[in-house]
């Protein structure tokens, strides 16, 4: 065991466990306690983690991910309607799909690096997201989605003798993938991707990802070839993506090409940096934030706004009003993007360096008997 | 001089950069376990010579051969596969991460190759390359810092580790593009005895310097060269009587 995990990885591990099983407890007084929401923790949650493993740990910052994203959520969509109506089919058919495409894309991309890698990135996703919305309508429905319908093929559970009554859903070995069976299916699928990401930054691997993000050229006469590094580290974070997508066709088994527009891809790279770039836990906690957030501060509208600023007197509480609707609603985004500035301009390590930095200030407040059994990670 | 000692061979080779000349039929034969310095002064090539062996940059007309090997048109990787590592004018290291990792990295280069997909192995499995590292660092004096930062350096510091990250490869050949560079005596001398005691494994070495005390300790021969040409060739003592060089470039500097 020693050799497999260090200490400290597996207290993350079990950690990182216990904190997402338990989030349906947790987090009902913060009215987030639903299995709808919840389950959107788990799959953006997993969407960050990969992602982190190329731009973080690698340097590439791709901003064409939500591709991935969306050929997972149709690849699964599909499996649904041509084999089965089980989740696991899905997600592995999800994954290799998402993975294929991201080998094509990585290959082309990685020609360049830097804000050239960026902008073919973006370029390949929104190419993506144009086909799926008009050329390759007969795969993805288009502007409608694609959808599961009562009489898709569905040849594994036609051959098994399988039939369902009324409108089909994911299933999972018979047991249907609504509510909290769906959280959970997601959630274990993050603790999986976490255990992985986990190993692969505790790799030899991920050493060399995290040296060609510090010197690529030192790299190159050091003797290794970075291309299939990169190439690799892309792939992986494609077939994430991938995995996350289908995730969110299992939940809801409905594919939309709106899933891979550039929006889509830059959220994700707000999460990863919002939460710590480079760091294991960080773009978890970034996606839960943005997640959290677009969910309060979109459902809250003008009424709410009126009874909540009731205190004030009469005149203000309509200005304060007017101008704090503009931040929820539609108008999220603006909220997000003000916190974005904040954490970039006072914290650029996203929030994790937040963490860090109570945690030194209260090591160093602390009286200088408690250091004795407080335990000090080596550099 | 029998020529099969010859481990490097830069034949007839020619550099432009545009109207620029940079370097004019250099013919430099490097022997086996012996320190070539190559001097000049500014401008006249030193640099551009070296990139032109390590692969950076191709040269117009001529080739570079190492050990029948032609390394010109070979990508950096693959002509450091070959044996030959390099130390940078500014060193070339991997500041975000441990001076120990620094060094391990390239002892993963020599034992994997130029691409491993092993992400499934625990890097604190690795136990005989970290302990190979740490006796890396121990030779060139640096063990204690073995969890710093390497961004966090000295200059002086830096450039022992890049030394370290080389010579964990066990190159056949090596080259220095002004170790000294920067430094101050001490350190430049502890780097002359560090370069000294890698002499005494039998290691093939290139050196370019400025620092005429730095040359005349370690080389075995000098090639001097002035405006892209090579002016003079011999032993220290040989090149020291020259008075072409001394006309070039000593006559100049003392």
């Amino acid at each position: 065991m020693a050799n497999f995990m260090s200490r400290n990885d597996l207290l993350l591990l079990l950690g990182f466990t216990v904190v997402v099983l338990t989030m349906p407890i947790w987090l009902t007084p913060f009215g987030a306690g639903y299995p709808d929401l919840l389950q959107r923790f788990m799959i953006f949650g997993i969407f960050a983690v990969g992602f982190n493993i190329l731009f973080g740990l690698t340097g590439y910052l791709s901003f064409g991910h939500a591709a991935f994203f969306g050929v997972g959520s149709y690849a699964a969509v599909w499996s649904f309607k041509l084999l089965t109506l089980d989740a696991i089919p899905a997600m592995i058919f999800a994954v290799l799909i998402s993975g294929l495409f991201a080998l094509i894309i990585g290959f082309l991309s990685l020609r360049r690096s830097g804000i050239y890698f960026s902008i073919l990135t973006l370029a390949f996703a929104q190419m993506s997201y144009n086909l799926a919305y008009s050329v390759l309508t007969p795969i993805t429905n288009g502007e409608t989605g694609l959808q599961l319908t009562l009489n898709d093929p569905r040849v594994l559970d036609a051959a098994i003798g399988q039939t369902f009554v009324g409108q089909p859903v994911p299933t999972l070995l018979g047991q249907q993938l609504g509510g909290y069976a769906g959280f959970y299916f997601c959630a274990g699928f993050l603790i999986l991707s976490f255990f992985f990401a986990q190993r692969v930054a505790g790799s030899p691997f991920g050493m060399m990802l995290k040296s060609i993000k510090s010197n690529q050229t030192r790299m190159q006469f050091t003797g290794f070839n970075t291309r299939p590094y990169a190439l690799s580290a892309f792939v992986i974070s494609g077939m994430y993506a991938g995995l996350a997508g289908a995730l969110l066709a299992v939940t809801d088994p409905l594919a939309g090409a709106e899933r891979m527009q550039w929006t889509a891809s830059g959220e994700v790279v707000l999460m990863t940096i919002l939460g710590g770039v480079g760091t294991l836990v960080g773009p978890v906690i970034g996606a839960w934030i943005i997640k959290y957030f677009e969910n309060i501060l979109s459902a809250l509208n003008d009424n709410i706004l009126t009874q909540f600023w009731s205190f004030l007197p009469e005149g203000l509480a309509e200005i304060v009003v007017k101008v704090t609707s503009k931040f929820v609603g539609d108008g999220w985004h603006l909220t997000l993007g003000l916190v974005f500035v904040i954490i970039v301009i006072f914290l650029p390590g996203g929030i994790m360096e937040g963490v860090r930095r109570m945690a030194a200030t209260a090591r160093r407040s602390d009286p200088p008997g408690a250091k004795s059994h407080q335990h000090q990670p080596a550099e | 001089m029998a020529n099969s000692n010859i481990v490097l061979h830069v034949a007839d080779v020619h550099k432009r950069f545009g109207g620029l000349h940079a370097l004019a039929d250099i013919d430099l034969q490097v022997e086996e376990g012996k320190t070539h310095a190559i001097i000049g002064p500014n401008g006249a090539g030193k640099s551009t010579l070296l990139n032109v062996i390590i692969g950076k940059l191709a040269p117009s007309s001529g080739q570079v051969v190492f050990d029948g090997a032609i390394l010109t048109g070979r990508k950096p990787y693959q002509i450091n596969q070959l044996g030959i590592a390099r130390v940078f004018q500014t060193p070339e290291i991997f500041s975000d991460l441990s001076v120990l990792h620094n060094v391990m990295i390239p002892a993963f280069a020599k034992r994997d190759g130029t691409f491993t997909l092993n992400m499934l192995r625990a890097l604190d499995s690795e136990t005989t390359i970290r302990e190979e590292a740490e006796h890396m660092l121990e030779d060139v004096g640096m063990l204690n810092r073995r969890d710093m930062q390497a961004g966090s350096l000295s200059r002086g510091d830096k450039r022992r580790m890049e030394l370290a990250m080389c010579l964990i490869q066990h190159p056949r050949l090596l080259l220095l593009d002004e170790p000294t560079a920067g430094m101050s005596r001490h350190d430049t001398n502890t780097t002359i005895e560090l370069l000294k005691k890698i002499k005494s494994r039998g290691m093939t070495k290139v050196i370019i310097e400025h620092d005429m005390h730095v040359v005349f300790s370690l080389a075995d021969k000098i090639s001097v060269l002035a405006q892209g040409r090579i002016i003079a060739d011999g032993t220290p003592d040989e090149v020291r009587g020259n008075p072409k060089v001394q006309e070039a470039y000593l006559g100049g500097a003392h």
